[in-house]
């Protein structure tokens, strides 16, 4: 069952604000999604190893070789603030 | 009440590999903030993590090294957490399936050697740097750490003591340092350490409640950390109240810790596959090569060295303790040379001139050769060891051949008899008292008169010769 307290929980880790007056929507809204993928647990899948990717393709790496990175400019054209060659953001520590 | 001590420590380490873990950035410390980034390790929409080939290599270096079992399948996940130091809100790292578990260090410690279990070792991505600005009244981000290639590298609680965990990390560092994955370097942040602190009353088997400490920045910080958490949680204990499991912070001024905020502790990472990378796998035979192909790890190399030169653990372990001077030893042992005066040597007055001069042994002009030959004029008591130290002072900085050095400062002991004689009659003559007590039978008072001999001989005598010497006459007089 999700409680208006497990929505509360979720949005808070996902950064979300969520108004009281909609967490037993959402909560139904949930709760369906988890039933419907709840619906897999009918199949028996003892004999199937977990699924890991989605795609048969194994092994793709990259070697270890420098590539160009960013110019400055680049770097911080999407930057909403910056200061000094930093990117600037709300502090977290008082 | 007499408690036991229960520790377990993860250490992260920065692979040194050219690129980032899964872009081409430079992996590098100390560039100016924000010039190693690209579009993955900023994590901007659209762009793919690709894994370097070489961090799953040292990832298989460092698990064999810790006799660890690697994992024939690896794959990454996400772990979810909302930090300004994580560009995408996920740090990618490994979760049921890490690249090695179940593993164990042998430790020499309390004078017994002990074997610290491994319980896993995962690699992942280290995250950016925050810097709290107080002018700008904000928190500013250099994202070029972000990507850097990490091992994880996560023990048993084996340890029980906060001197047992210091012992661990030197091995552990030392294993890793001759592996070459890593610099190792704490103060620029490519080694770092948790430890997970509990006491329980001695004879129990239960583990207590454990505290995590973090923000240590040396071993001798760790060990501080954790002594001063162990008597910390025995005072909650003894008064009645329950250890709180917390996050605790190190404070090195002031020698306490402080809670982190509980806000910043309730993590619930909602780890989950990660989609963007495909999975791995490894073949025994490419498990075999790395393992065929790793280096002599220092504990093997310190029981070889016990076993093939005879020397002292003691001896041992300081030599090992750095790799390149166990190289110089070994290079120097195999030729003629007195074992054991040149191990005294490396790890005296050697040792001595690498301390002044803060530097190692590729720093010196000094080869094995040289050193043997200069250890070998003692010997053949050519010069004395004070004069020695002072030829391998000058050798050390200009690669001087030491027969020349001991040649030019006319440093050679004189063997010349006439002159001995002669300096020997003369301290006899003006010292008849000392003369007396030795006749008397005080045999040490001879060393006053050698001393004096030297001095007139401006150091460059054989003081046994000179010795003898003195004693024969007084016998004869």
């Amino acid at each position: 069952m999700i409680t208006n307290d497990t929505v509360k929980y979720i949005a808070s880790l996902s950064r979300l604000h969520i108004d009281d007056a909609d967490l037993s929507r959402f909560g139904g809204e949930l709760q369906n999604i988890l039933q419907y993928v709840d619906k897999l647990s009918e199949l028996d899948v003892s004999n199937v190893p977990p699924t890991s990717h989605v795609f048969r393709v194994e092994n793709v790496f990259r070697e270890d070789t420098i590539l160009p990175s960013l110019s400055p400019v680049e770097a911080f054209s999407f930057a909403i603030e910056s200061h000094d060659g930093h990117y600037k953001v709300p502090k977290v520590i008082e | 009440m007499d408690f036991e001590t229960v520790i377990g420590l993860e250490v992260h380490l920065q692979l040194n590999t050219a690129t980032k873990i899964f872009c081409g950035c430079r992996n590098d410390f100390g560039l100016e903030a924000n010039t190693c980034v690209c579009p993955v390790c900023l994590g901007l929409p659209g762009s793919l993590p690709v894994l370097n080939r070489q961090v799953l290599f040292s990832g298989m270096k460092v698990g064999l090294a810790l006799n660890c079992a690697i994992n024939t399948f690896v794959k990454f996940d996400r772990k979810n957490y909302y930090y300004p130091d994580l560009p995408k809100g996920y740090q990618i790292s490994q979760f049921d399936f890490p690249i090695a578990k179940n593993g164990f260090l042998p430790v020499i410690t309390g004078g017994q050697e002990r074997r610290i279990g491994i319980t896993r070792a995962h690699l992942e991505e280290d995250a950016g740097k925050l810097i709290h600005d107080d002018r700008t009244n904000a928190t500013l981000v250099d994202y070029n750490r972000t990507g850097t290639p990490l091992v994880e590298i996560v023990s048993e609680p084996d340890m029980r003591s906060a001197q047992e965990a210091y012992d661990y990390l030197t091995a552990l560092k030392l294993t890793l340092q001759y592996l070459n994955v890593s610099d190792c370097d704490m103060e620029k942040g490519s080694l770092r350490c948790d430890a997970n602190v509990s006491i329980r009353p001695r004879g129990e088997s239960k583990l207590g409640t454990k505290t995590e400490l973090k923000n240590m920045n040396s071993f001798s910080a760790i060990r501080r950390a954790i002594d001063h958490e162990v008597a910390s949680q025995a005072r909650t204990i003894l008064s009645g109240k329950p250890v709180v499991q917390q996050t605790l912070l190190w404070n090195e001024e002031k020698g306490m810790t402080i809670p982190m905020r509980s806000k910043e502790q309730a993590h619930d990472y909602r780890y989950f596959p990660e989609p963007d990378l495909v999975p791995f796998t490894l073949t025994e035979e490419q498990i075999d090569a790395v393992r065929r192909a790793l280096p002599e790890l220092p504990y093997a190399r310190l029981r070889r060295l016990i076993g093939q030169y005879g020397i002292s653990e003691y001896d041992g372990t300081i030599l090992v303790g750095d790799k390149l001077a166990a190289d110089f030893f070994e290079t120097a042992a195999a030729m003629k040379v007195d074992i054991k005066k040149l191990c005294n040597w490396m790890n005296g007055p050697l040792m001595k001139e690498l301390n002044d001069r803060r530097c190692r042994i590729p720093g010196l002009k000094l080869t094995p050769q040289d050193l043997v030959a200069l250890i070998n004029r003692v010997e053949d008591g050519t010069i004395s060891n004070l004069a020695a130290k002072d030829v391998l002072s000058d050798i050390v900085e200009t690669g001087k051949d030491p027969n020349i050095v001991i040649r030019e400062k006319g440093l050679a002991q004189v063997s010349d008899d006439a002159q001995l004689e002669t300096i020997v009659d003369e301290v006899i003559r003006e010292n008849p008292q000392v003369v007396e007590q030795i006749r008397s039978g005080k045999a040490s008072a001879a060393g006053f008169l050698v001393g004096l001999a030297m001095k007139k001989m401006h150091g460059k005598a054989n003081p046994k010769i000179l010795n003898t010497a003195i004693q024969r006459r007084i016998a004869n007089v």
